[in-house]
């Protein structure tokens, strides 16, 4: 019998951390070639805050499509549903969105995120019952019918809402910049980061630290020995499918008042952006949605300010590129 | 000795293959029966369908009294079956610990328990804290069979636990059978290797062509080169 004592373990084999170098090795190539040091921060702040908004609208689809196997191209309705629910909070805290203080703006932004979120996920419920119930493992039917869920998602907005873009300013504390000398960052940026940061963060939490983290993961890898082990798979699916939505919705929300406007086709514009990261990240990897946000956003920046003409198409370059290095994306969980 | 687990008739088809072809099996209660067969006579399947994971098209499967044929896997499981595919399918990205955490499903894991399987399998007391894809194939079976055996189950059902393995762990993982048995396990199990069969089954069952074509009690069998060429195509004399 060993005389080992249970904590010591085997050396784990070196963390692969090349993909999260990345993003730094990107941002100090651009540090002389952005002009001065105020351009290169505004363009780091504005990237960094931007993929955190795609992380968390991206974060719930790569589980999605990790753990359930499903390709949910209507993944934007909860994006766009989140947006439009959260103007109904807005409507009777207006006086609290246009305070000057924080403190008011906060009161305002956490019940609508809260329910944009519940919305959102309850949508998921009803989308992962009706719809992707009945064709789980056909992934031709799946495309075809969560592309026809979000279609009619944005035609309900039109007809609830009207055809016309939604304005959604920006809360009175959040408007503006900080200013450090020469360096002006925006305020708003700085929140979505914040934001970004602790769904990262409980969602790492949440996987590494709970069992139903632990099922998450395990059903990622092998979804058939997890049922063999006793536990109910399908409803774990269900429950991080309503998660994902959730988070879809509060995505949805942040990108809405970062770009101050909403639309009902603004979830079904994003999807590209976030089949891009799901990929580029890795099938089922939150680390790797993680940092491929910040990368799509980071080239999107860069490559706007250096070369606009490339902005077009530097996400779908940034995306041959990583998988020819890495055919299964950054970090990739499951096999397929 | 009450049967345990009965299995009448069994038909399983996947896709448009007619696997197996009327499977009629019993495990009786406290004994070990190993089901043998040439490669592609239908065992693994006979497990699969047992456990629910590729349902059986018609026929009765018996757990305790209790059909469970037309069960969803999870609640095969949870009706007292250990499982453990020949794939192994540790989960590779969860640590041994993670592993271990997840097949007690009851409640957290039973220190005495625990400690019996150490007793077997000490690298995974060593390897505790490591990720299970970082073990070695043996490693892993013996991370595989632990996650059956760290609760009680009323069966167990064990795919071809010795394949690819360095004859040293073959011992270890006979030495581990034999003491689950001595605990009163109900096991079934499928293996190749007709020396692990001989050392571990009191029962044995031969199928071929997805059909059960012998049962018997294992000293009969073995005892027996004439029986062994018909079953098996090989005797235990050849083997040595």
């Amino acid at each position: 019998m060993s005389e080992l004592a249970a904590d010591e373990a085997l050396p784990e084999p070196p963390r692969d951390i090349v993909p999260a170098a990345l993003p730094i090795v990107l941002a100090l190539v651009m540090l002389p070639l952005s002009g001065s040091a105020s351009s290169w921060v505004t363009l780091t702040v504005a990237s960094l805050a931007m993929g955190m908004m795609i992380f968390i609208m991206a974060s719930g689809l790569t589980l999605v499509f990790g753990l359930m196997d499903v390709l949910n191209f209507g993944h934007g309705a909860f994006i766009a549903v989140g947006a439009y629910v959260a103007t109904l909070a807005f409507g009777p805290l207006a006086a609290w969105m246009q305070s000057d203080s924080l403190l008011d703006n906060l009161a305002a932004l956490l019940p609508a995120g809260l329910l944009a979120m519940a919305v959102s996920g309850a949508l998921g419920a009803v989308f992962e019952r009706v719809l992707i119930l009945p064709v789980y493992g056909q992934h031709l039917k799946q495309i075809l019918i969560t592309m026809g869920g979000l279609i009619v998602a944005e035609q309900s907005l039109y007809a609830l809402w009207g055809p016309q873009q939604i304005p959604l300013p920006l809360p009175g504390a959040l408007r503006g910049s900080f200013i450090l000398g020469d360096i002006a960052i925006a305020k708003y940026r700085v929140l979505a980061m914040v934001v970004g940061l602790v769904v990262f963060v409980g969602t790492l939490l949440v996987l590494n630290r709970t069992k139903v983290g632990l099922l998450i993961r395990a059903g990622v890898e092998n979804r058939e020995m997890v049922e063999a082990l006793g536990y109910r798979v399908r409803r774990l699916f269900l429950g991080v499918f309503m998660v994902g939505s959730a988070l879809a919705g509060l995505g949805g929300v942040m990108w809405g008042l970062y770009r101050e406007q909403i639309h009902a086709s603004m979830g079904g514009d994003l999807m590209i952006l976030i089949f891009i990261v799901v990929i580029i990240g890795g099938l089922g990897s939150v680390t790797g949605c993680f940092i491929g946000a910040i990368l799509v956003a980071m080239v999107a920046n860069y490559g706007g300010f250096l070369l606009p003409k490339l902005a077009l198409v530097s996400n779908i370059l940034l995306m041959v590129a990583i998988l020819m290095w890495r055919p299964r994306g950054l970090y990739p969980v499951t096999n397929r | 000795m009450s049967d345990l687990l009965t299995l009448a008739g069994v038909h399983t088809h996947i896709g448009r293959y007619h696997i197996l072809q009327g499977v009629d099996l019993t495990a009786r209660e406290g004994r070990t029966t190993m089901l043998l067969g040439r490669n592609g006579a239908g065992k693994t399947t006979t497990l699969r369908t047992i456990m629910g994971l590729w349902p059986a098209s018609s026929g009765t499967i018996t757990l305790a009294g209790t059909r469970i044929e037309a069960l969803a896997t999870p609640d095969i499981a949870t009706r007292g079956i250990g499982y453990v595919p020949e794939t192994m399918a540790v989960f590779s990205d969860l640590t041994v610990k993670e592993n271990l955490i997840l097949a007690a499903r009851t409640g957290p894991l039973d220190d005495a328990q625990l400690a019996w399987i150490f007793q077997f399998f000490p690298a995974l007391k060593k390897f505790w804290l490591s990720s299970a894809g970082t073990l070695s194939g043996g490693q892993k079976q013996m991370l595989s069979i632990a996650r059956a055996i760290v609760e009680p189950r009323k069966l167990l059902l064990i795919d071809e636990p010795t394949k690819g393995l360095a004859p040293a762990i073959v011992g270890a993982l006979i030495d581990c059978l034999a003491e689950i048995k001595r605990r009163g396990a109900t096991i079934l199990l499928v293996e190749q290797n007709f020396r692990v069969a001989e050392a571990i089954g009191d029962d044995v069952a031969v199928m071929d062509n997805g059909r059960i074509m012998y049962t018997g009690d294992m000293p009969t069998l073995a005892a027996n080169t004439a029986l062994q060429e018909h079953f098996l195509g090989l005797s235990l004399e050849a083997h040595q």
